[in-house]
C-alpha cells in the first residue's frame, strides 16, 4: 500500500517534468508573441529601425476595418472558402465511398488519392501554373483542340478566371485530405446495418440518406472544421499564382504584406488579430452548429 | 436488359469511376514529371506528346548553387524539427496518455486547441521576437517557428497511442519495481515506433513542404528552403519564366515524398487520422 502511494507520487511528478519542456516551448513560440501581436496592434510600429514605438489606440484597426483592399481580401477569402469547403466535402465523400468497397486494386486507389496531399503546396501551385499557361499549357491546348473554348485563354490574368482555377487546385490537393477522414468514418459503420436496410427492401440511394450520411455526419463535421480553418488562412496557393495582383489577395496574403512590404508591426499586427477573431467566429459557429445537430 | 449482364455492366462503370479518381489525381504529378524531361524547344510548343527526352533541366537545377543550398537548409531544418517534436511530444504524450496528474483534461484541451491555432495569427509576433533573438534569417529561428505546428500535433496522435496500449504492461513492470521513466523506455517506447513513424513522416511533410514562415523569416539565398526557392524560380525576363527548370526542381523535391507515401501509405492514413476521427 505504502509502496503504491509512493509510486503515484514518483508518477506525478514525472508527469510534470515531463510535460514541463513542451509546456515551455509551447509558451515561448506561441503565447508570447500572440501576447506580442496583441500588444504591438495598438502602437505605432514601423520596423525601419528609425521611427520609435508610440502607443495608438485603435488606430491601426481603424486603418485595417476603412481599408477597401482588406474588405476585398476577406471577400476573396470567404468566396475561396465556402467554394473549396463545400467541393471537398462532397468529392471527397464520393471518393471515400468508392474506396471503401471491395473491389482489386484498393491500394492503387488509396496510394493516388495520397500524391496532392504529399505535393507540396508550392509545387502543385507551380505545376498548375504551368498546366493553365496562356499559350503552353496542357489545359488551353486540350480544351482548343476539343473546341470547347474558340480561343487560348490566359486563366491567371484576371480574378474571374484565376479565382475558379485557385479553387480546382485545392481542391485537387485537400480532396485526399477530407476523402481519407470520411473514409475512416465510413469504415465505423457497423455492415449489419446495411445487411438488415436490403433485407427491409431499402435500395442504395436510400440506404445513402438513411444510414451513410446520418453516421458520418460527426466525422464530416470535424473534416469540415479543420478544412474551413485551413482555408481561411490561405496563403501559398494565391502567393505563388497570382502573388503580386492586389486585387486577388486573400487575407493572409495581405497581412504578410504589411509585415513584409511595408515593414508595418503595428498594422501587421491588427490584421493578425482580426483574423484571428474571424476564424474563432467560425469555430464558435462550427461548435453551435454540431452541438444543435446532435441534440 | 437481362440479369446476367446488369451486374457485369455496374461492375464496369463502377471501375471507370476508379479509373476516373485515379487519373484526377495523378495527372498534374505525371504531366509535371514529362514536362521535367523534355527539351525546351518542346515544351514551349503546342505539341502534346513528347518526341524527345533530356535530362538537361535537371542538370540545370543541380548547377544551381541557390537551389542546391535550399535543399540542404530543408533537409536540416525538417530533419531537426522532427527530431526536437518527436523527442519532446512523445515525453509529454507519454505524461498526457500513461501517468495520473491533476489539470491532465486542461492540457489536452490546450493541445488540441493548438493543433488547429492558425499560424498566421503569430506571423507578426514571430516576426518581432525572431529579430529580437537574433534568430531572424537563421535556420534555428525556423526549427524553431516549425515547432509551433509539429509539436502540438505530435503531441497529440501519441497521446492516441500510448492510450491504446494495454494497462498490464506496465503493471507487471511496476510490480517488479521498475521506474516509471524505465517503464517508458523499456516498455512503452519501442511499442509505440509505428506511432512515432508515422507521426514523424507527417510532421516531416508539414515542414518540408512549409512556406509562409520560410518565406517571411528568412531574406538571403543560403538561409532559404526549397518551397521558397521554387516559388521563385525566375527567367531572365517576366514574362519569360523557365518552366523546364521550375518542373525539374518540383519533382526533386516531391518524388521522395511520393515513395514514402507509397511505402508508408498505411501508416500516414492512420496518423492522419488518428488526431481527427479517434478525438
Amino acid at each position: 500500500m505504502a509502496k503504491e502511494i509512493d509510486l503515484h507520487a514518483r508518477q506525478r511528478r514525472l508527469a510534470w517534468f515531463l510535460i514541463l519542456p513542451s509546456v515551455a516551448v509551447v509558451i515561448l513560440i506561441v503565447a508570447y508573441p500572440f501576447g506580442q501581436v496583441i500588444g504591438y496592434s495598438f502602437l505605432k510600429a514601423k520596423l525601419d529601425g528609425v521611427t520609435p514605438l508610440s502607443f495608438v489606440g485603435l488606430d491601426n484597426y481603424v486603418f485595417v476595418l476603412t481599408d477597401p483592399d482588406w474588405w476585398h481580401a476577406v471577400w476573396v477569402t470567404l468566396i475561396f472558402t465556402v467554394s473549396t469547403v463545400i467541393l471537398e466535402s462532397v468529392l471527397g465523400l464520393a471518393i471515400a465511398m468508392v474506396a471503401n468497397s471491395k473491389f482489386k486494386g484498393r491500394t492503387l486507389l488509396r496510394v493516388a488519392i495520397l500524391v496532392p496531399w504529399a505535393i507540396p503546396t508550392v509545387v502543385s501551385s507551380k505545376v498548375w501554373q504551368w498546366m493553365v499557361n496562356d499559350i503552353y499549357g496542357v489545359v488551353n491546348i486540350i480544351l482548343t483542340g476539343l473546341h470547347l473554348i474558340p480561343q487560348k485563354i490566359a486563366w491567371l490574368a484576371t480574378p474571374a478566371t484565376a479565382l475558379p482555377v485557385i479553387i480546382a487546385v485545392d481542391v485537387w490537393k485537400a480532396t485526399p485530405f477530407m476523402a481519407l477522414l470520411l473514409l475512416a468514418g465510413l469504415q465505423l459503420i457497423p455492415k449489419d446495418l446495411y445487411e438488415a436496410a436490403s433485407i427491409d427492401g431499402a435500395d442504395k440511394v436510400k440506404q445513402f440518406w438513411k444510414i451513410t450520411l446520418p453516421l458520418v455526419t460527426p466525422t464530416l463535421l470535424v473534416a469540415l472544421i479543420f478544412r474551413t480553418l485551413d482555408a481561411l488562412r490561405v496563403f501559398d496557393i494565391f502567393y505563388v499564382m497570382v502573388g503580386g495582383q492586389a486585387n486577388m489577395a486573400t487575407m493572409a496574403v495581405y497581412n504578410q504584406q504589411q509585415l513584409v512590404s511595408f515593414l508595418d508591426a503595428g498594422v501587421g499586427s491588427a490584421t493578425s488579430v482580426i483574423i484571428f477573431l474571424v476564424i474563432m467566429l467560425f469555430v464558435i459557429l462550427y461548435t453551435r452548429f454540431s452541438r444543435a445537430s446532435f441534440e | 436488359m437481362s440479369n446476367d449482364t446488369k451486374p457485369f455492366i455496374w461492375r464496369g462503370l463502377f471501375y471507370l469511376l476508379v479509373a476516373v479518381i485515379v487519373v484526377y489525381n495523378l495527372f498534374p504529378f505525371v504531366w509535371a514529371l514529362l514536362s521535367s524531361f523534355r527539351p525546351s524547344n518542346e515544351l514551349f510548343s503546342t505539341k502534346l506528346w513528347p518526341t524527345a527526352l533530356t535530362l538537361d533541366h535537371y542538370a540545370a537545377v543541380f548547377k544551381d548553387a541557390r537551389f542546391v543550398a535550399s535543399l540542404i537548409n530543408s533537409v536540416i531544418v525538417s530533419g531537426c524539427t522532427v527530431l526536437i517534436a518527436l523527442g519532446l511530444g512523445s515525453l509529454c504524450a507519454y505524461a498526457l496518455g500513461r501517468l495520473p496528474f491533476r489539470f491532465k483534461a486542461p492540457v489536452l484541451y490546450m493541445v488540441l486547441g493548438m493543433t488547429m491555432f492558425p499560424t498566421i495569427a503569430i506571423l507578426s509576433g514571430l516576426f518581432i521576437m525572431l529579430r529580437t533573438l537574433g534568430l531572424f534569417n537563421t535556420r534555428q529561428g525556423l526549427i524553431l517557428s516549425y515547432l509551433i505546428f509539429t509539436m502540438p500535433f505530435t503531441i497529440w496522435v501519441m497521446t492516441q497511442y500510448f492510450r491504446s496500449l494495454p494497462k498490464e504492461l506496465e503493471e507487471a513492470a511496476y510490480v517488479d519495481g521498475a521506474s516509471p521513466l524505465k517503464v517508458f523506455w523499456d516498455i512503452l517506447l519501442p511499442l509505440t515506433m509505428p506511432g512515432l513513424v508515422s507521426t514523424g513522416l507527417l510532421a516531416f511533410i508539414a515542414a518540408w513542404n512549409e512556406f509562409l514562415f520560410a518565406l517571411t523569416f528568412t531574406v538571403t539565398d543560403n538561409m532559404k528552403t526549397v518551397p521558397v526557392v521554387i516559388a521563385s524560380f525566375a527567367g531572365t525576363t517576366a514574362f519569360e519564366q523557365p518552366w523546364g527548370s521550375i518542373m525539374a526542381g518540383s519533382m526533386v523535391v516531391t518524388i521522395p515524398l511520393v515513395i514514402l507515401v507509397m511505402i508508408f501509405q498505411y501508416r500516414i492514413v492512420e496518423g492522419l487520422t488518428a488526431g481527427a476521427v479517434k478525438g
